[in-house]
């Protein structure tokens, strides 16, 4: 579903992708591991548009996303969930939720129901302004915002930041609920490696802006040097 | 007390800039036309007031917009003055400066605890609303016609024949030379470290152990007298003073001059006071030759200068020094050395 | 007493057009994080370019309306082609960039019509109505304009709050790159915001024209009004432009009644210095830290 080939992005004179080149195939979680600046959150950046690529391709469902504007990304199937969890804290968690469904219309109230029966805290506070929910339940309200806009392949950056383990824990089982039920597409960056590579389908590790393992998650457990080197575990 | 050597060599330097600068005036003054010479004084007083802006600008890093009103003080205290007391003339100007720096410092202490958009918003009132006093007191201060005064005379020693023009542009630019001493002199003194060291970073200046706010009304103070001693100016050059005199457009005008010399520079502000005259001057020659209505060259100065300002931003979007650095460069020639230390970087605003 | 009164109802209706000066600078500041000094300049042309309609024998609605779509059209304008580019860059540059605007307005102004004050009709009766057998300092005319901000105000209130257009232009305003991603045209937004705004404006200009008269600086004192009203009120709050506008006009008023009318603007600029001494970002503003 998603093709990355020899992708590369910098800030300045600082390389954050250094050739990188991958596939993510449907229905699948594949997560992205590494130490802090390795490069993910780069990556879906990159992959979203924010940051627009040096060089290389990006390629969804066979078409090049590399040159679209970020607002075109969503419509093409593809919803990025950022880093720190962009939940709009002025808006109530309704609006926040409806937000993500705009671009399809009717006023984003098109699958609310829905939404509301996967997440029924959020459901609870609908009307509150976003900024009073907890850690957990604003995971919850980045990703029913995202899945408001019915993607195909969803974009998570570090769910699990932030969060008390048992928290960080039943998201990643959302996750995997998730693909199971709908066939959600889904690329995970995470820093605890553990925990995604317990629900994961693949494992990509970066380090430096390139990619040092691409394979499933119980050879990369198995690799000792690895995990102390770059999983942490 | 005695001047550490290096200020020693410093002052020396400014004055023999000043005094080379002097006799080349001295000798413009005597090849030009009366009308010319007046331009020349024009351009005198400008430099002054712009200095002075340069100096808060680009210095110290905060935005006025109410410096036209600030000229408008210097130079209705001039006028008072004068009908008050019959003191020599550079004592009237330098009372009328003192009367402006003090307003300044009234200014600069509210002005202190304000940034940016709040900054500007806050002088832009002060211009709007300082000359409407005029109008208030208009028993004191003339109403909308304002006062007129006679225009200072030349001295006898100097012949009877002496233009009143020449004369005027000598006061003009003696008081613009004495102006451009000082300010390099302070410019390179402790203060002007200070006023550099806010503009660059509040939190790290007062770290350092600067005092913020009191450097802040300290700059404004500078500012405000240089403004009172072009206002003053302004009255000797057209022995008028009138409300409409100092529309809010004077105070943008100002700032225009700062940024087309590149702020910092004292030399640029000389370049910036230049176009403040020549602009004008060349929009009313293109009028007539273009044969365009008298409202068309009444407002194309002006326009010029909208056009000057946003044209100015919207080709440097990495900010307004690097821009301001270019164009500066552009228009100036051998310049006085610009102050040591970090490039000079726009003051951002804190997003509190 | 009676003048008290007096003073307190033409502080209402000054007050309506301070508000409406005030969102304008809010909306626009909110969207942008620009203050718009450019406003008083736009909402001058708008004013003359109805004044030109009616001058020329168009009824006073077809002006008002021509004001109000003029203002639209410039306030989209200006920013698609000149404030896009100083969106992202340092406040100083946004400031500079409004300032040529304000003044290129002026001066293009003066070029078309003139420098001489012209004259604008009132949309309705300027003499107060009768109390009691007396007259007081409220007319038809001062009605309408606090009607009609008022209804504006609402407007916006409820274009905000309830409609989708509404949502994806606050979320553009709160966090555009969050509002990207889940496909608002940020850039859009931000026009239509201006544009809206505008139209505040240049309706605050016709509201105002009939007692400064029509020329390119007689709207600057107008600004520094809306301006201060809308720090009273907070920067972020439409409702806090309408609150600080009403308490900005009452206070005006009483200044200009007891201690002469010339003084408005410096009033204007002492309450203003006392604002944000005191409560720097206004009455009405949000808890500033922002959690993600």
């Amino acid at each position: 579903m998603l093709q990355v080939e020899e992708l590369e992005t910098a800030y300045g004179p600082i390389r954050a992708l250094d050739g990188i080149s991958f596939e993510v195939k449907q229905g699948s979680i594949t997560a992205v591991l590494g130490a802090n600046g390795a490069g993910k959150t780069s990556l879906l950046r990159t992959l979203s548009g924010l940051v627009r690529a040096r060089a290389g391709r990006i390629r969804l469902d066979g078409r090049n996303i590399g040159q679209l504007p970020v607002e075109r990304i969503v419509r093409l199937g593809m919803a990025h969930v950022p880093e720190g969890r962009g939940v709009i804290s002025e808006l109530s968690v309704e609006d926040n939720l409806r937000l993500g469904g705009l671009w399809r219309g009717g006023g984003g109230r098109d699958g609310l129901a829905g939404i509301y029966e996967t997440f029924p805290r959020l459901a609870e506070r609908g009307a509150q302004p976003a900024s009073t929910l907890s850690g957990g339940e604003r995971q919850m309200l980045v990703i029913g915002r995202a899945l408001m806009s019915r993607p195909r392949l969803l974009l998570l950056d570090e769910p699990s930041l932030g969060l008390a383990p048992i928290v960080a824990a039943q998201i990643m089982r959302l996750v995997r609920d998730l693909r199971h039920d709908t066939g959600l597409t889904v690329l995970l960056v995470e820093q605890n490696a553990k925990a995604a590579l317990s629900v994961a389908d693949r494992g990509i590790v970066l380090s430096l802006g390139r990619i040092v393992a691409d394979d499933d998650p119980r050879s990369l457990a198995a690799d000792d040097a690895l995990r102390h080197a770059y999983l942490g575990f | 007390m005695a001047l550490p050597r290096r200020l020693d060599q410093t002052l020396l330097r400014h004055l023999l800039v000043a005094v080379v600068a002097g006799v080349a005036l001295y000798l413009l003054t005597e090849a030009l036309s009366p009308y010319d010479n007046l331009q020349l004084a024009t351009m005198a007083y400008y430099f002054v007031a712009v200095a002075g802006l340069t100096v808060l600008t680009g210095q110290n890093g905060q935005i006025s917009l109410g410096h036209g009103a600030l000229m408008a003080v210097g130079a209705y205290a001039t006028v008072k003055i004068q009908d008050a007391v019959s003191w020599p003339l550079a004592v009237v100007l330098l009372a009328a400066s003192l009367v402006t720096a003090v307003s300044g410092a009234l200014a600069g202490a509210a002005a202190a605890r304000l940034r940016g958009p709040y900054l500007a918003g806050a002088t832009l009132a002060l211009a709007v609303g300082l000359p409407a006093l005029a109008t208030k007191f208009s028993g004191f201060l003339g109403g909308s016609n304002g006062l007129t005064v006679t225009p200072p005379i030349p001295p006898a020693s100097l012949g009877a024949t002496f233009p009143l023009e020449r004369w005027q542009a000598w006061i003009a630019c003696l008081a613009a030379l004495a102006t451009y001493v000082l300010l390099a002199n302070l410019v390179r003194s402790g203060y002007g470290r200070a006023f550099r060291a806010v503009r660059d970073d509040e939190i790290a200046a007062q770290l350092a152990g600067f005092h913020v706010a009191r450097t802040q009304i300290i700059a404004f103070v500078v500012s405000a007298a240089c403004a009172g001693l072009a206002g003053g100016l302004l009255v000797v050059v057209t022995s008028l003073v009138a409300p409409g005199a100092f529309p809010l457009s004077l105070s943008v005008a100002l700032l225009t001059g700062v940024i087309l010399g590149g702020t910092g520079s004292l030399v640029g502000a000389v370049w910036g006071a230049a176009a403040l005259v020549l602009v004008p001057t060349w929009a009313d020659d293109a009028s007539k030759a273009l044969s365009l209505s008298a409202n068309v060259q009444a407002n194309l100065a002006l326009a010029i200068y909208g056009v000057v300002l946003i044209g100015v931003m919207l080709a440097a979007p990495g900010g307004i020094q690097g821009a301001l650095r270019g164009v500066g460069g552009l228009l100036q020639g051998f310049g006085e050395p610009r102050s040591r230390g970090p490039a000079p970087r726009a003051k951002e605003e804190e997003r509190s | 007493m009676q003048r008290f009164v007096d003073l307190t109802l033409n502080g209402l209706s000054n007050g309506a057009v301070y508000a409406a000066v005030a969102l304008s600078l809010v909306l626009i500041w909110r969207a942008t994080r620009i203050l718009n000094f450019a406003q008083a300049g736009m909402l001058m042309f708008t004013t003359f370019i109805a004044w030109t309609a009616i001058d020329h024998g168009a009824s006073y609605w077809v002006g008002f309306a021509i004001a109000l779509m003029s203002g639209l059209v410039l306030g989209a304008l200006v920013e698609r082609v000149i404030i896009r580019h100083v969106e992202g860059a340092p406040p100083l540059n946004a400031i500079i960039v409004t300032l040529g605007v304000l003044v290129l307005l002026q001066a293009v102004a003066g070029m078309i019509w003139g420098g001489n004050p012209r004259s604008f009709p009132p949309a309705f009766s300027i003499k107060g109505y009768e109390i009691g057998g007396r007259a007081v300092l409220f007319s038809p005319f001062d009605l309408f304009t606090v009607l009609v901000v008022g209804a504006v105000m609402a407007g916006v209130i409820l274009l905000f709050t309830r409609t989708s257009l509404g949502l994806r232009m606050r979320a553009a305003a709160f966090a555009p790159e969050v509002a990207r991603l889940v496909g608002v045209r940020v850039g859009h937004m931000f026009t239509v915001g201006w544009g809206l705004a505008s139209v505040a404006g240049s309706l605050a200009g016709v509201l105002v024209a009939p007692s400064v008269f029509v020329a390119p600086n007689t709207f600057d004192a107008v600004l520094v009004f809306g301006f201060t009203a809308a720090v009273i009120g907070g920067l972020e709050s439409p409702v806090g432009a309408l609150v600080g506008g009403t308490a900005l006009g009452l206070a005006l008023s009483y200044v200009s009644g007891y201690w002469g009318a010339e003084l408005v603007t410096l009033g204007a600029l002492v309450i203003l210095i006392a604002v944000l001494m005191v409560r720097p970002s206004g009455l009405f503003t949000r808890t500033q830290a922002r959690r993600v």
